[in-house]
């Protein structure tokens, strides 16, 4: 039991475990000590398959079918990293940002498992783990949403709830079509099973899985869910989940969509990324016109959730758009969570959830305000960020493959990010007057906040990185 | 590592670290943070010292880092990546020491000083990259870095300006791009090189690559305020005068210059795009606009927006000599680059100083003000008559060899344009300079004066010397222009290995 597959899964366990009997202050020291250690691990691992190439482990020596495999390959390594890093960085400001009470007596342990389930979903080697690992990610997701304990976020949390039931269950009907045909959920044995004319069941099957998972991945139209959750749960939880939950089901479809589904897809080629530019535009129109700062950066995730799906009538032997697709991943992922966070620290100062309430940050939250600038020129695709690298991709894909009208939705996606990232930055340097109260803000805040802003930007020098690691047992 | 490769770097560094350092200080460590600026612009001349020598000896100077398979950050120090950076590099010193003076006391210098830093960093970057990935990555950090320094007041004027700016320069940006990545999926790279490398493509993409070098050159034309892209430019003239310094000479719209040249010049090749039928067109736009500004710049009677649109004539004179077919024109265009610089920074800087000393604004309120401010109004008159081009200044040389450009491409018209334009500025400085030289004040009071006399210094030093400076090199760099280290000499060199080195 020394395999870095196994302790990433147990040990987000066994700190959640333990943080729910410890109480919320000690149980944050753990769970911080947990994550640095899991990152650790994630680096390990990382190097293991640099050198290896793709690992597979047998829990408990049974192996597949009767026992459980963990698979990982650079893309699991790449969604592992992102998970664990910024999970650290965002448990060490929700450290400083509950005030101690119910709603961080919730908060470790869910995270804990919140953490563990998205861990064992990339690490996931057949398609039933994969379900349980989706119900795990999705109730702890929920929990954390509900936490706060006022009506709406309960409204919310119920509405969430709702679709994340409505999508696992889809993907579990799913699986139990697969296996009555195939007799096998793993992954692996699958691939060669599955051919261009399949049977119904396994057309029902696919059409299944694709519907449940874009629900959970609040693809437009089923973003219905995301804006009142993410913008009204505490600025951490928001964080996690628009940096990282919404990740998961996109890494499962991709995972499934290059793997055992892949004589399927062809028939749904341009679903995801028609819906996809629909997102971009209507989720990008709602963050203008949105007066309240967290669901201006919520609606900002159904848009950037939806350059994720462009990439699928455009994957290719060349691999750019699937490097498109993950990079943007990563750096969505980095700059969301610092601009949930810098949105929790402006909240915080100004004691307002409102766009207004901004002015004058640059005068007194100039850190904060600096992240949530750097964050948003990631969300707009500007150099020198990793989401400019994302978008380079994007659009040389797109022009590779003559769909001239995808490389336009991205270059008009970057412009409306502009409009609403820029319509907070110019209320910043408003000057507001002398007696206006500014509540202090924790100095850890601001710099968790800063680090992951300043990581989404420095990652467009580590694109070759992230290739690289992507090469590995490249699923072509 | 070698030291070649470092050089580039360490030019970038010398104006970053210290952005960096700076936008940490406390507003009161003045003495830190003037030394840090200072120490950033002596230590980035000295670099340039050595990169000028290395590259007249025929050094050369790159730096290359993988970003994507098959897309690289190229930084090289060539000839030409060398006279936009020493330009910069110059004025940035002058405008630092300008803006010292000119905020002294005012909030928030930690911030505008990084920023600053920064914005001449891009600057740099534009200047330096080897490709044109490089150019947007820093093009784009420019747009970013700029922002702070237009809005800084904070009042609603400056938001509204700083708006309109970002407006024009993100929608120009994308358009940029969409240029860029398409030639980059044609070309499978985009590196600069003399003579062009959209030539090996040959006519068979002439329509694909017509329809480039519009983007390219919309995109480009925003920042060098070509009409009808110009308008963000006499908006953004809210910004405190040091921006606008920087706005108007060190960077910004330089940056959308050189850019132009570069794509002329080492992306298409000034004889593959002659083939294409493409600088007739650019010619014509430039000659639009320099008419176009001259002529609103008649009707301005806020100073800075006269200068403003001044510059919008005055930057097109790039863009005209880089259409010209032939290495005349050539010189002309980029020494003019050089020379504009150094005039306009001088005008801003005066102008800057009759609205820090007296409180003037507009052109009708400057009667007499060369007798309570004769030097600054000096300054002001030689930099005036250089964009006349009157003889014996920067201005006269740049139009001598746009004018022998024009006639070397047998296209007559530019001449007459040049001419028209010349008469137009005239009209626009003249009267400038007579109300305040010759005309009585009909009161004694001025607007608002915030600096008395003292003694015979009509305001600060740090105020005074910049443009005391600039407009002596103005002047220079007119009645030297033969010698060996003047930018004329620098430019000669340039245009030399462009025709010469990229006959294939």
């Amino acid at each position: 039991m020394t395999d870095p597959l196994v302790w990433l899964i147990v040990l987000p366990l066994v700190w959640a475990s333990v943080a729910f009997l410890l109480g919320p202050s000690r149980g944050a020291r753990l769970a911080v000590a947990g994550l640095g250690f899991q990152l650790l691990l994630a680096l390990d691992l990382t190097r293991m398959l640099m050198t290896g190439g793709p690992r597979r482990y047998a829990v408990g020596g049974w192996g597949a079918p009767l026992g459980i495999d963990l698979f990982a390959d650079g893309l699991s390594a790449i969604m592992l990293l992102l998970v664990q890093s910024i999970a650290l960085l965002l448990a060490i400001y929700a450290r400083s940002y509950f005030k101690p009470g119910a709603a961080s007596r919730h908060f470790w342990p869910m995270m804990g498992f919140l953490v563990a389930g998205m861990n064992a979903l990339f690490l996931a080697a057949d398609l039933f783990n994969v379900y349980v690992t989706l119900e795990l990610v999705g109730l702890a997701a929920v929990g954390l949403v509900a936490a706060g304990g006022e009506a709406a976020q309960l409204a919310a949390a119920l509405r969430y709830l709702f679709a994340t039931l409505v999508g696992s269950g889809a993907y579990l009907l799913a699986v139990a079509l697969v296996y009555g045909t195939y007799g096998t959920v793993a992954i692996e044995t699958l691939a060669p099973l599955i051919d261009a004319r399949p049977p119904l069941a396994v057309w029902l099957a696919g059409a299944l899985m694709l519907a449940g998972l874009l629900v959970k991945s609040a693809l437009f139209p089923f973003h219905f869910w995301l804006p009142p959750a993410h913008g009204g749960a505490p600025a951490p939880v928001s964080a996690l989940l628009s940096a990282l939950v919404v990740k998961a089901t996109f890494y499962l479809i991709l995972r499934l969509w290059l793997g055992p589904f892949a004589p399927l897809a062809a028939a749904a080629v341009w679903l995801p990324s028609v819906l996809g530019c629909v997102a971009i535009l209507w989720g990008s129109i709602m963050a203008i016109r949105t007066r309240r700062l967290k669901l201006l950066v919520a609606y900002s995730t159904v848009a950037q959730l939806g350059y994720l799906f462009l990439i699928f009538p455009l994957l290719a032997p060349d691999g750019i758009a699937l490097q498109a697709g993950v990079l943007q991943a990563v750096a969505h992922g980095l700059a969301k969570s610092a601009m949930f966070a810098a949105a929790g620290v402006l909240i915080i100062a100004s004691g307002r959830d409102a766009v207004e309430g901004v002015a004058g940050a640059a005068q007194h939250l100039p850190l904060t305000l600096f992240a949530f600038a750097l964050a948003g020129v990631t969300l707009m695709g500007l150099p020198p960020s990793g989401g400019f690298l994302a978008k380079w991709l994007l659009i040389d894909a797109a022009l590779l493959q003559g769909q001239w009208w995808l490389a336009a939705v991205v270059i008009a996606g970057g412009l409306l990010a502009a409009v609403y990232v820029f319509r907070v930055l110019r209320q910043a340097f408003l000057i507001v007057p002398e007696n206006a109260v500014i509540a202090p803000v924790p100095r850890v805040l601001e710099w968790a906040t800063f680090v992951l802003a300043a990581a989404s930007v420095l990652l467009g020098l580590g694109g070759m990185e992230i290739v690289r690691l992507l090469g590995v047992g490249a699923p072509t | 590592m070698s030291l070649n490769e470092l050089l580039p770097l360490a030019v970038l560094a010398s104006s970053l670290l210290p952005g960096l350092v700076i936008f940490t200080l406390p507003e009161s460590s003045v003495g830190l943070r003037t030394t840090l600026n200072l120490f950033g612009a002596v230590a980035k001349l000295a670099l340039i010292g050595v990169l000028l020598a290395g590259v007249a000896a025929g050094q050369s100077y790159v730096f290359r880092y993988a970003v994507l398979p098959g897309i690289d950050l190229v930084f090289k120090a060539d000839a030409l990546a060398l006279l936009f950076v020493g330009l910069s590099a110059v004025l940035w010193l002058f405008t630092t020491l300008y803006a010292i003076g000119y905020l002294e006391g005012a909030p928030h210098r930690s911030r505008f000083f990084g920023f600053f830093s920064l914005c001449v960093t891009a600057t740099m970057g534009i200047a330096m990259a080897g490709n044109l990935f490089t150019f947007f990555v820093f093009y784009e950090v420019l747009t970013l870095s700029t922002f702070p320094l237009v809005v800084h007041r904070g009042t609603d004027k400056a938001l509204k300006g700083g708006t309109v700016y970002l407006a024009y320069t993100l929608a120009g940006g994308a358009v940029l791009l969409t240029g860029i990545v398409w030639l980059h999926n044609l070309l499978g790279h985009t590196e600069f090189t003399h003579g062009g490398v959209a030539g090996t493509l040959g006519m068979e993409k002439a329509a694909s690559l017509r329809w480039i070098f519009l983007l390219l050159i919309a995109g480009l034309g925003v920042k060098a305020a070509i009409v009808p892209l110009h308008g963000w430019l006499p908006q953004a003239m809210v910004a405190p005068a040091p921006v606008s310094a920087l706005l108007h000479a060190v960077a910004v719209v330089k940056a959308g210059a050189f850019g132009i040249v570069r794509v002329v010049y080492e992306v298409f090749g000034v004889e593959f795009a002659q083939s294409l039928d493409l600088l007739t067109p650019l010619a014509v736009a430039a000659a639009i606009t320099i008419l176009w500004g001259s002529g609103r710049a008649l009707f301005q009677d806020d100073l800075k927006k006269r200068l403003a649109f001044s510059t919008v004539s005055q930057v097109s004179y790039i863009a005209l000599g880089t259409a010209l077919f032939g290495p005349i024109g050539t010189i002309g265009g980029l020494v003019h680059l050089v020379h504009q610089g150094i005039m306009k920074i001088t005008l801003f800087f005066c102008a800057g100083n009759y609205a820090e000393t007296l409180g003037i604004h507009k052109v009708s309120e400057m009667d007499s003000a060369g007798r309570r401010m004769p030097v600054t109004t000096l300054a002001f008159s030689i930099a005036a008559l250089g964009m006349m081009g009157a003889p014996f200044t920067a201005g006269a040389v740049s139009k001598a060899w746009l004018s022998d450009g024009a006639r070397a491409a047998s296209m007559d018209w530019a001449i007459l344009v040049l001419w028209a334009s010349s008469l137009l500025n005239a009209a626009y400085f003249l009267p400038i300079l007579w109300r305040s030289w010759s005309r009585r004040a009909p009161a004694a009071a001025w607007p608002a004066e915030h600096i008395p006399m003292q003694g015979w210094r009509e305001t600060t030093w740090l105020l005074l010397l910049p443009p005391l400076v600039t407009a002596a090199v103005t002047i220079a760099a007119g009645i030297l222009a033969d010698t060996d280290f003047s930018p004329l000499a620098w430019a000669k060199l340039i245009a030399a290995r462009e025709y010469l080195e990229s006959a294939p």
